[in-house]
């Protein structure tokens, strides 16, 4: 129950017996990656634990009245609130316990929010709890847009990707602008964790939530979770998708302890051997979102996508600790 | 509750009564963002915060919109919340006013009534709370500053009463009362703490079944704030307004129990009638400038004119019968607005008081008169002129125009 993540390994019997927080019959679609990231973040979970949550699909799924995915106690309050939400459930506690109107016991706070109510509605009330110090982990499902709304692009929309507002017409080949960088954002906060990660990397992504628990203050936590509905992909290839992102560097995966920023399993192999860093081409090829990136009077498109993409990566190797 | 003795005279203005009250009131958390005029509310918090007076997690947040709503969820948590606000803070807090009254979050709120813009005006009107007058919240407008005190201790005692469970605006004049040094009566603080007691939970059942309060609680998960689609959505909001009937009581109720313990109630704690009984000519107001008009009737009455007053203190919910009897035999009703509904001809306390005396057998020759936008002064000559356009109107009998602007050039 308290372990700590140097303690916890994770192992696939020990997250198995462990029961599910966040439950089955919720009405997400089929392949979804941020349900798959929900289920999993709710494994690394280590006593009393409150989540809030932003709206948007995985907040829409779970709470349809008069029934619920949560076996924790759970709130929404709107789109752009839920490190408001986190502030205020923290002050709250923090005051009760101090005048015996809780149990005296330390409660873990998650406030959730995909990547439109991160980036775009939500980065105010986001770096304002941040700035405050509120004990609490942000945890981002990043599915790279509005998806809950029917696929509009967000500050988290990669270039070239069509949405419904960056549609792939014939003269604006979709999203012309790259994506926010978030993480390096949160991290410019000097908050005392800050990570990424993908939940084809479980085990990664496990134990970064309960890092991010762990500390007492507030901890940013990125996670990379496909839309099949919103990319126009095949629904049995999230998980494949989630493990191309981190191949092609498109997503890294990192840590940042006290601003100390290290590269976790996944790209640091590829950092120790460049040679399987995969094209970008790789990752895009099956995802219906860029399908209109590959003729060739788009091809400058894929290119500038792949030097950007470059460019990040070399940025990233430097900010971290040698590999 | 038997009379409390001594009661301290303080010189407070507006803004200081209402943080002492909150102070007394044992709040837990506040969170809140500052705005001209409702700032002094938060420095003097602070201040007590800063010097350990009160055990309360005060939460300075970045927006207005993150105030409420940690403030919401705090109170989803189980707590005492207070927040302050005015104009544009209010404005921007839109969204979370519905969602706060939604939740049945008892947060209750101070403002300090000021002009929205544009142009920007940091002036006191009442237009910003008028304009939240759908969102569920309860709506308790103060005459001065004692007033003002009082009704921030009753608010939580209104908002947190497990048949009421809502949301509670205590309005003060921005400036005019906000700022605006008076003596106020304070009680002793183990009374104001008796008074408003810990708060109450009302009880809900679980999935399984179990009876356990509402609040968030690792022991009993419960959900809240879910997506209530076609099927549930519309039975909720019917719930809200079974909630403001029963608030139309509370009020009535906490009005009468805390004028037996402090000598102070304020009409019926819906509306406050002046002069009434035998009026024939009467206005209706809300806010500070009943004290003015307070004075007027006086002196119309000494030179035998039968006038009168009728202040509605609180606008949400709408005290539809204790309207129509305290108005029942007036002749000619003045409804002041300081706020204007654009293109709906008057103010909406206009239209409200029009809306509940329908149903008499009699109709009075009711008048709207829009006033003091933007902090726009109105003197006791122009107030007293309201009475004689009312007098000139019973006199010949016919009415000039409906709505009329106080102090206006055109």
């Amino acid at each position: 129950m308290t372990s700590t993540s140097q303690e916890w390994k994770f192992t696939t019997k020990e997250i198995a017996e462990k029961p599910d927080l966040f439950l089955s019959g919720h009405r997400a679609c089929a392949g979804c990656g941020p349900a798959t990231v929900l289920r999993l973040i709710m494994k690394a979970t280590r006593g009393p634990t409150i989540v809030t949550e932003a709206t948007g699909c995985m907040e829409v799924v779970s709470s349809i009245y008069p029934y619920t995915s949560w076996a924790v106690p759970w709130l929404h309050t709107a789109f752009e609130t839920a490190a408001a939400n986190a502030s205020g459930i923290e002050a709250a506690l923090k005051v009760m316990r101090k005048k015996g109107r809780v149990k005296d016991e330390h409660v873990d706070i998650i406030a959730l929010a995909g990547d439109g109510g991160t980036y775009d509605i939500g980065l105010q009330a986001l770096s304002g709890a941040v700035e405050r110090g509120h004990d609490f982990l942000f945890i981002l499902y990043d599915n790279e847009g509005y998806m809950n709304t029917g696929i509009q692009r967000s500050g988290g929309t990669p270039m070239g990707a069509a949405t419904t507002t960056t549609p792939a017409g014939s003269v604006i080949p979709g999203k012309l602008e790259a994506k926010k960088p978030i993480a390096e954002i949160m991290l410019a906060h000097e908050m005392e964790y800050v990570a990424t990660a993908s939940a084809y990397y479980w085990r990664d992504l496990l134990t970064k939530v309960r890092k991010g628990l762990e500390v007492e203050g507030p901890a940013f936590l990125h996670v990379f979770a496909p839309c099949p509905r919103g990319w126009r992909s095949d629904p049995a290839k999230t998980m494949e998708y989630s493990k191309l992102a981190v191949e092609s560097c498109v997503f890294p995966v990192w840590e940042a302890v006290n601003g100390k920023r290290q590269l976790s399993t996944p790209s640091k192999l590829i950092a120790l051997a460049p040679q399987k860093k995969k094209p970008v081409n790789d990752y895009m090829k099956g995802q219906g979102r860029f399908r209109h990136l590959f003729t060739p009077q788009n091809q400058k498109v894929l290119d500038e996508i792949q030097r950007l993409t470059d460019e990040r990566w070399e940025q990233l190797l430097k900010k971290c600790e040698p590999v | 509750m038997k009379k409390v003795g001594k009661q301290e005279m303080m010189a407070l203005n507006g803004d200081e009564a209402v943080a002492y009250a909150a102070k007394q009131s044992d709040v837990d958390v506040v969170a809140a963002y500052p705005i001209t005029p409702q700032t002094i509310i938060v420095e003097r918090f602070s201040e007590y915060v800063a010097n350990g007076e009160v055990q309360t997690e005060f939460v300075c947040t970045e927006s207005e919109h993150s105030a409420l709503t940690a403030c919401l969820a705090a109170s989803a948590t189980g707590a005492r919340t207070f927040t302050a606000s005015a104009s544009a803070g209010l404005a921007l807090m839109h969204e979370m006013l519905f969602v706060t009254s939604g939740c049945r979050a008892p947060v209750v709120m101070a403002i300090a009534n000021r002009a929205l813009s544009a142009p920007l005006n940091i002036h006191g009107d009442q237009s910003d709370s008028m304009a939240q007058r759908d969102s569920g919240w309860v709506q308790i407008y103060v005459e001065n500053t004692q007033e003002a005190y009082d009704s921030i201790i009753q608010a939580f005692r209104i908002a947190e009463d497990v048949g009421v469970s809502l949301p509670v605006i205590v309005g003060l004049d921005g400036f005019t009362l906000s700022h605006t040094l008076e003596n106020v009566k304070v009680l002793p603080d183990d009374v104001v703490l008796k008074f408003v007691g810990v708060r109450p939970l009302p009880n809900v059942l679980t999935h399984e079944g179990k009876s356990v309060p509402f609040k968030l609680d690792p022991e009993n998960p419960m959900t809240m704030g879910p997506i209530a689609l076609t099927n549930y959505y519309f039975e909720f909001k019917r719930q809200q307004e079974e909630a403001m009937k029963n608030a139309l009581e509370k009020i009535q109720e906490i009005n009468k129990e805390f004028a037996k313990m402090t000598g102070r109630g304020y009409g019926d704690g819906l509306v406050e009638p002046y002069q009434l009984d035998d009026a024939e000519v009467a206005v209706v107001c809300v806010g500070s400038t009943s004290g003015t008009l307070k004075t007027i009737v006086d002196e119309l009455r000494q030179e035998g004119v039968k006038a009168g007053l009728l202040r509605l203190r609180t606008f949400r919910p709408l005290p539809v019968e204790a309207l129509r009897s305290a108005l029942q035999s007036v002749k000619a009703v003045a409804v002041m607005d300081k706020s204007l509904s654009f293109g709906a001809n008057g103010g909406a306390v206009y239209h409200e008081v029009r809306h509940a005396l329908y149903d008499n057998k009699v109709h009075p020759t009711i008048v709207n008169y829009i006033y003091g936008l933007g902090g726009r002064d109105s003197s006791t000559s122009e107030l007293r002129r309201v009475y004689e356009d009312l007098l000139r109107m019973l006199k010949t009998g016919s009415v000039e125009k409906p709505v009329h602007y106080l102090g206006l050039r055109e």
